[in-house]
């Protein structure tokens, strides 16, 4: 049998999976959502036709979401994640022993239901005492927040998609508002690297560099992504993503990671030389 | 499934989508009326033919045109999109190969007798109506052919001075004179409301050689007047009701909303499909009742209408009124509580004030239509363009239009909840960022106008163009108006005053988009010499 699953990342760019099996299909009141078996791959899950994670990448994104902003801020005690219910990020977070209260914000619940079955180990993080997990639109859950938290993580996934809102300003603006004042937000950012991405990906960073006095961009390679390269975005109140590093600290946690260290936490903010130029003419941008 | 008698079928996503959003956001006055609180949506009663309602004679009669390949000799020229493949590349193959020229199979809109006749029986069934046009002029067209069959030069025709200039324009066009009904405004608000019964009744009565009263309902704000009664006695005084019912076209699909020109019994109405209705931009529905001549209307339509429609927007009108009429009575009850929920969200910001039935007063505001999703900002300190600016410049979010007071949100069948919570997001972000003291901000929206000239005979009298602050105590020979909504602030034939100046130059300094004058900077007016 010759069953592959395909992706456009582009009209002329597709990547494609070969397929062992379907394991699921459901449309849930937001999305369509599809899990399938494959070699390569192991399990990976996908929403209105764009793979989400798979079993074999998803330690790179989740991993990099949450020890780069973990290991800045010195005294992270409640976390919010928007999007995540897959459970990846917090299971990350559930490594950090300091850390009180998580809450994961997603709108899907059939979305959290398909991971706990498909991906028992992504969904273990949402097992964790401090976790709540709220069935909420994030733009509603933050709408009333102040000064509440220490990170807000957005794990949502697609600027495009049901999730557009959490790629804006007014996001941004209730983000900054919902954060202590020395307050990091970390977001997807998405690629540059081809055309029809590269406006959403500018518009974020202006959004973001307008809304806070820090804002850096950072790296990561995961082959899932369009072009395999992605971006996440580091906005914080006070701490600096380098400056207020503290390496030492963090690697006597003893955490075990497969792809972060704090090596290439310094490495993954030296960014190719058209990705810097593009976020600085939008820094610049009056 | 619950237990229901009036249960028919399946719950669909829609409903259960609904379902939620009642129970736990808003309290919807939708549901079923079995009497044991089953939570199922009410069964919509409608008189049409729903069997009928479900074919699209037009649409399926240009599907069948393409299965057919007939090779075109005959215009329009690009030929299936084959002589301009740029074209074809913007709109898609499909798009261009129904941009085709009238022929016998597929009817003709200047006299239709076989698809287009029958796919306007069907929309006049669905709309309550006598008959129905399809109307490519945009509802402008619609508007124009109602006053036009109303009223000849020098008629008189009664209506609330805050109408679109579509009405005006047609005024200039057959040269009736306008008997205006001061429309209400709100103190609060400051916006022109709907026209008082009694008011109506008095310019019926001051003019009793009057042929029709005209009438917006709603407005672009969702204000209803006290249409049925209007009818009545502009009836019993021997005049036509014409209504502009340009933002209602939904009115006719569900029970809870107010009652539409044809369930009010109004002669004429004129529908734009392509706001709430779903069609094309620029395609309408003209309706009649029984008590108008369809021939001499025809007539008149055919004065200005192209011989030459577009099959893009007949069939966009076929394929909207079929949706209309199976699914429209769930769409609007989304549509309803997606406004009400909007509404109950942004009042609980502070600041904003998103009005709905409170408003109700009984005259001027007979009734409001709650699909309309209308905000005052000043007390945030911000005139309505500026939050319509901010929302597009900064939040990347277009709203249908700010005026000085007001923005307004167009919602829709189109819209999901989760871009409800972005609007909702970015107006608390922008009380946030950009909120000020509310000084300084110019007070209500409507004056009253000083009518010295009809307006055809100020269109086209001799005319000078004099700078702005000079021309109070002259005669305007030219439509001055904020865009949108379109409503004029001096038509042709008016006095100018100072207010109306000091409100211009307001207006301009708050970077409303001005139009309809000669001089594109406005510094100087065209007046009657």
């Amino acid at each position: 049998m010759d069953l592959w699953f395909s992706e456009y990342h582009t009209n002329g760019v597709k990547m494609s999976i070969r397929v062992e099996k379907q394991l699921f299909s459901e449309e849930s009141d937001f999305q369509r959502i599809d899990v399938f078996g494959s070699e390569e791959f192991g399990r990976f899950v996908t929403l209105d036709g764009s793979v989400i994670f798979s079993e074999k990448d998803e330690f790179i994104y989740d991993e990099m979401i949450v020890h780069v902003p973990m290991a800045v801020h010195p005294a992270v005690r409640k976390v919010l994640v928007i999007g995540g219910g897959d459970g990846g990020v917090a299971r990350e977070l559930s490594y950090y022993e300091e850390i009180e209260q998580i809450d994961v914000v997603e709108p899907d619940a059939l979305f959290v239901r398909v991971c706990q079955e498909f991906f028992p180990d992504n969904a273990r993080g949402l097992d964790d005492p401090r976790v709540k997990v709220y069935y909420r639109d994030g733009l509603r859950f933050l709408r009333r927040k102040q000064d509440e938290y220490d990170l807000i993580i957005n794990d949502s996934t697609d600027p495009l998609g049901h999730t557009a809102g959490l790629f804006t300003k007014e996001f941004y603006g209730s983000c900054y508002r919902a954060l202590h004042d020395d307050g990091i937000m970390v977001y997807q950012h998405g690629s540059p690297f081809f055309d029809e991405d590269e406006d959403a990906c500018r518009a974020m960073h202006r959004k973001a560099y307008r809304s806070f006095p820090i804002s850096r961009v950072y790296q990561a390679h995961i082959p899932t992504c369009p072009s395999g390269y992605w971006l996440f975005g580091f906005a914080s109140k006070k701490y600096h993503p380098l400056h207020d590093l503290d390496a030492e600290r963090w690697k006597r946690r003893g955490l075990k990671t497969w792809y972060y260290t704090t090596n290439l936490h310094t490495g993954a903010f030296m960014l190719p030389k058209y990705v810097e130029d593009l976020l600085e003419e939008e820094e610049h941008r009056t | 499934m619950r237990n229901c008698v009036n249960w028919r079928r399946p719950v669909d996503k829609d409903s259960v989508f609904l379902d939620k959003m009642a129970g736990m956001w808003y309290n919807i006055s939708i549901l079923c009326e079995c009497g044991r609180s089953c939570g199922n949506l009410a069964e919509w009663k409608n008189t049409m033919n729903i069997e009928l309602q479900r074919s699209a004679p037009l649409y399926e009669a240009l599907e069948h045109f393409r299965r057919q390949r007939v090779v075109p000799f005959d215009v329009p020229g690009h030929k299936r999109g084959r002589g301009n493949p740029e074209l074809v590349r913007l709109l898609g193959e499909q798009c261009v190969s129904l941009d085709v020229n009238s022929m016998k199979p597929l009817d003709n809109l200047c006299h239709p007798v076989s698809v287009i006749a029958e796919a306007e029986e069907l929309a006049a069934d669905a709309f309550g109506a006598a008959h129905a046009y399809f109307m490519v002029g945009g509802t402008t067209s619609s508007v124009q052919s109602m006053v036009l069959t109303a009223c000849k030069a020098g008629d008189k025709i009664i209506m609330p001075r805050n109408v679109h200039r579509s009405a005006l324009n047609a005024l200039v066009l057959c040269g009736a004179e306008p008997v205006y009904v001061d429309p209400d405004v709100d103190a609060h608000i400051g916006i022109a409301l709907g026209m008082a019964l009694s008011d109506v009744e008095k310019a019926i009565m001051a003019h009793p050689d009057a042929k029709a009263v005209f009438v917006n309902n709603p407005t672009y704000y969702g204000i209803c007047s006290d249409l049925r009664s209007i009818v009545k006695i502009a009836h019993a005084h021997g005049m036509l009701v014409l209504v502009d019912e340009a933002h209602g076209t939904h009115l006719s699909f569900h029970e809870d909303l107010p009652a539409s020109a044809m369930q009010a019994g109004a002669d004429m109405a004129a529908i734009s499909m392509h706001k709430s209705g779903g069609s094309l931009t620029q395609s309408s529905l003209l309706l009649l009742n029984s008590t108008v001549n369809t021939r001499y209307v025809e007539q008149i339509i055919n004065l200005t209408q192209t011989t030459s429609a577009s099959y893009l927007l007949l069939s966009s009108l076929d394929i909207s009124r079929r949706n209309l009429a199976l699914r429209g009575h769930e769409s609007f009850a989304k549509v309803t509580a997606m406004a009400e929920y909007a509404r109950e969200e942004i009042n609980s910001i502070g600041g904003y004030y998103a009005y709905g039935k409170d408003l109700v007063n009984g005259q001027s505001i007979f009734d409001y239509d709650v699909t309309k999703l209308s905000v005052y900002t000043r007390d945030i300190g911000l005139t309505g363009i500026e939050v319509y600016d901010l929302l597009r410049d900064e939040y990347d979010i277009q709203i249908e239009f700010g005026d000085i007071g007001n923005i307004l949100a167009y919602i829709s069948i189109g819209d999901r909840i989760q871009d409800i919570e972005r609007l909702v997001g970015a107006l608390e972000d922008i009380k946030r960022l950009y909120s000020r003291e509310t000084s300084r901000l110019h007070n209500a929206e409507y004056i009253t106008p000083i009518v010295a000239a009809t307006p055809q005979k100020a269109f086209y009298a001799e005319k000078e163009l004099v700078p702005l602050a000079q021309t109070p105590g002259r005669i305007c020979g030219e439509f001055v108006m904020c865009y949108p909504p379109g409503i004029p602030i001096l038509a042709p034939g008016e006095m100018v005053t100072e207010e109306i100046v000091d409100y211009i130059l307001y207006a301009k300094e708050k970077g409303c988009s001005m139009q309809g004058f000669e001089d594109m900077t406005l510094e100087r007016l065209n007046v009657l010499k």
